[in-house]
């Protein structure tokens, strides 16, 4: 078992979303993440799912996305060099006395403060999914009051499609 | 039959009479839309939603509906149509519980890969997700027992996705597609533009030509093959290759097995047929594929019915399997080769290469040994009637040339068993959803596809009493079904379950208060007939065989009779017990 980030194309169609994550659920492939948005063609999104399988299960999930009438191409992008990225939002405690410190974790992972309450910052962390861990994991000492992470989007390296 | 039978016009006077660029209703340019597709016959059942589409019915003469008495007969009846023809079946419902009535009928049709275009109405587009009066999301239930589906926004839309529908529900892997429009798309004027062109959708496209490496590799694994098998599924018969599967048995001389809806797709008097496998299959082919060397899988899916328990399924093979879904090579046994294709093309191409299995020679004797040994067999009655018997007698007086549709149960298994068919299409049963209530009215759109046909509907007294209210339009429009119907006044297979496997435990399958069949024939203006001994049912069968119109035969047979052989759930299929005769 191993973890996997697939692309998907897809027809902008009502329902598309619906048809793919439904389809995982009953042929019972994971889903750690699932995106989707729209790609460089009009009338077609991009979905990324990120899922932890075996190379059979692998196999058959592609080939089940196939059988979509919606599905247009499915890619396995992590089999390539690829760039995978998430955002994430993270609202902490944060009393006067303890900005300082915390504005030194989000300098250090070159994330953004975008938001300051009275007793509060929303930190703004885009990375790979190891990076967000790990920012998380720092800001919980803090108190994290909220958290929203966006899931994975990717894309190959280089000039290949 | 049905005196109000549609006169079938040729596809050019049809264009001719419809294809003006009128303004018209959506309801009628899905009418028109259907006759360009080429459709005969519809099943459905009117109410709120599908009012505009039935008003424009209203004298329509060019295709005929039936009026089924309960949407589940409305779509078994498309679904038996489709099977028996191969063309899509058409079935119209309402919204909400109309469609809902659908479910079990569109699942069965996905699960047997049988083309449907189902249209159900919803409501007006304003009330959507209102929870309005008769609102189901049906696409949303039906997105996982369907191959595509549509939610009709613009009645413009409607040449293209009626036209798009029928491309999809059959070509490639067959199956349901839904067509869902709400009342107000129904009533929405607009001008009719046909759509005539060929359909392009991205990204579903045929299959390409079968991979001529793995042909070849193949073709080598035969030559070296001492002990091969071929199991031959649906897709035989779906793709129309049984001639092709014919001529590759004939050039190649290996011993042949057809699952349970691959019957018909190989003539079974040939001396290498060996019978069905699976769970009641024959000692033959079980054992043929449990020692095999190689199995060669054309369109059968390795269902769990057929494999039994999968880590002891022919474990000494090396496995081609040929399919023209990708995603069915390799799901559930490992293949060496894989061939993607339709199966008539792939054969074809194999049977210009492919040459005799010489080495099988003491194989096929073997073989021949088993099937002498082992055959088919039940102890049978001059006191009681065997239900084997019956289905012997119902093969002998048709000349094994009917189309037979069943239910599901035991009778499903012994008419698969002891009918022999030797032609494609013949042959109409519920395999992968196993679904009570399809056998009737399933021989209903089987009939109505093939009037000149007989057609010999068999059901359980259990399953009879599921759709049995389509008698009425078996009277009304002289539809003449011949309906057998197997009392042994249980649920029968669950009765053989608790028997075997829950240690004679019998619950809750008792059928006491099952109407008087022949009464109940009757009551809807249909002949009915009751036998209780041999005499007795030649009489009463030749009587119904005889009448012009639609029968009933009830045949009262032993109550206790098991089919065998059986492999129980969980066992290899080498593990047979063999019973009592
Ligand atoms: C809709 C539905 N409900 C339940 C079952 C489970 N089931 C399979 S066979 C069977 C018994 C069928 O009895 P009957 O129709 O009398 O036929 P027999 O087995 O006696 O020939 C049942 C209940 C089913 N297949 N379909």
């Amino acid at each position: 078992m191993r973890k996997h980030t697939i692309a998907v194309i897809v027809n902008d169609q009502p329902g598309v979303l619906q048809r793919v994550s439904g389809l995982f659920g009953r042929r019972g492939f994971n889903i750690e993440s699932i995106t989707v948005g729209q790609s460089e063609e009009k009338g077609l999104s991009r979905m990324v799912i990120v899922t932890t399988s075996d190379d059979k299960m692998l196999d058959q999930m592609s080939k089940q996305l196939y059988k979509l009438i919606d599905v247009i191409k499915v890619d396995d992008i992590s089999s390539n060099p690829m760039v995978a990225r998430e955002l994430a939002l993270i609202k902490v405690t944060a009393l006067p006395e303890r900005r300082p410190e915390i504005m030194g974790i989000v300098d250090t992972f070159r994330a953004a403060v975008v938001d300051i309450g009275t007793e509060s910052m929303m930190v703004q962390a885009v990375g790979d999914t190891d990076k967000i861990d790990a920012m998380i994991e720092l800001m919980q000492p803090y108190g994290i009051v909220e958290l929203s992470r966006t899931g994975v989007t990717a894309m190959v390296r280089g000039n290949i499609k | 039959m049905s005196s109000g039978q549609a006169t079938m016009r040729s596809k050019e006077e049809l264009r001719e009479k419809w294809m003006k660029p009128d303004v018209i209703t959506g309801s009628e340019i899905l009418l028109r839309s259907l006759l360009l597709e080429g459709v005969d016959c519809v099943f459905g059942y009117p109410g709120g939603a599908v009012l505009f589409i039935y008003d424009a019915m209203h004298g329509f003469t060019d295709f005929n509906h039936l009026l089924t008495r309960h949407e589940q007969g409305a779509i078994h009846a498309a679904d038996g149509y489709a099977r028996a023809t191969g063309k899509p079946g058409v079935c119209i419902a309402t919204s909400g519980p109309g469609a809902t009535n659908l479910v079990t009928g569109i699942a069965t049709a996905y699960m047997d890969s049988v083309p449907l275009v189902v249209i159900t109405g919803n409501v007006a587009q304003q009330f959507i997700g209102t929870d309005a009066f008769q609102e189901a999301d049906i696409t949303g239930i039906t997105m996982p027992i369907t191959k595509h589906s549509y939610l009709v926004r613009d009645a413009a839309d409607l040449p293209r996705i009626i036209h798009e529908a029928f491309h999809i529900a059959n070509t490639g892997r067959k199956g349901p597609v839904l067509i869902d429009i709400p009342k107000d798309v129904s009533a929405q004027k607009t001008t009719f533009v046909p759509a005539l062109e060929p359909v392009v959708i991205r990204g579903y496209d045929a299959p390409a030509e079968p991979n001529g490496e793995a042909i070849t590799a193949m073709i080598q694994a035969i030559q070296e093959a001492e002990r091969p098998v071929i199991l031959a599924g649906g897709g035989v018969v779906y793709s129309g290759a049984h001639n092709e599967l014919l001529e590759f048995v004939t050039k190649t001389n290996i011993p042949v097995t057809t699952t349970l809806l691959g019957l018909g797709g190989f003539p079974s008097g040939n001396e290498l047929w060996m019978g069905m496998p699976g769970m009641h299959g024959t000692y033959t082919a079980n054992m043929a594929i449990q020692n095999s060397d190689l199995l060669i899988n054309i369109g059968a899916r390795f269902d769990d019915r057929v494999t039994m328990k999968l880590e002891a399924f022919a474990q000494q093979a090396k496995v081609i399997h040929i399919d023209i879904d990708p995603a069915e090579i390799g799901k559930n046994v490992p293949t060496d080769i894989g061939i993607h294709g339709d199966i008539k093309v792939v054969l074809t191409a194999v049977n210009q290469a492919a040459k005799p299995a010489t080495k099988a020679e003491a194989w096929r004797s073997l073989i021949q040994a088993n099937k002498r040994d082992y055959p088919l067999s039940y102890e049978d009655s001059e006191v009681e009637l065997k239900p084997q018997w019956v289905i012997e007698m119902i093969h002998e007086t048709t000349n094994g040339e009917a189309i037979v549709s069943t239910d599901v149960g035991q009778h499903q298994m012994w008419a698969a068993q002891y009918y022999k068919f030797n032609q494609p299409r013949s042959w109409i049963t519920s395999g992968g959803l196993g679904t009570m209530g399809f056998g009737f009215p399933s021989a209903i759109g089987a009939q109505m596809a093939h009037p000149e046909r007989l057609v010999v509907s068999i059901n359980g007294d259990g399953g009879m009493q599921m759709c049995a209210q389509e008698l009425a339009i078996c009277a009304i429009n002289n539809i003449p079904v011949k309906v057998v119907i197997i009392n042994n006044q249980v649920l029968g297979m669950v009765r053989q379950w608790q028997e075997i496997i829950y240690d004679n435990r019998y619950s809750h399958i008792d059928l006491a208060g099952s109407p008087d069949f022949v009464k109940l024939a009757e009551a809807y203006g249909v002949k009915g007939f009751r036998a209780t001994n041999k005499e007795e049912a030649s009489r009463a069968w030749q009587e119904a065989l005889n009448t012009p119109g639609p029968a009933v035969v009830e045949f009262v047979v032993r109550k206790g009779e098991n089919v065998f052989p059986m492999v129980k759930a969980g066992d290899s299929i080498s593990q047979m017990i063999m019973g009592d005769a």
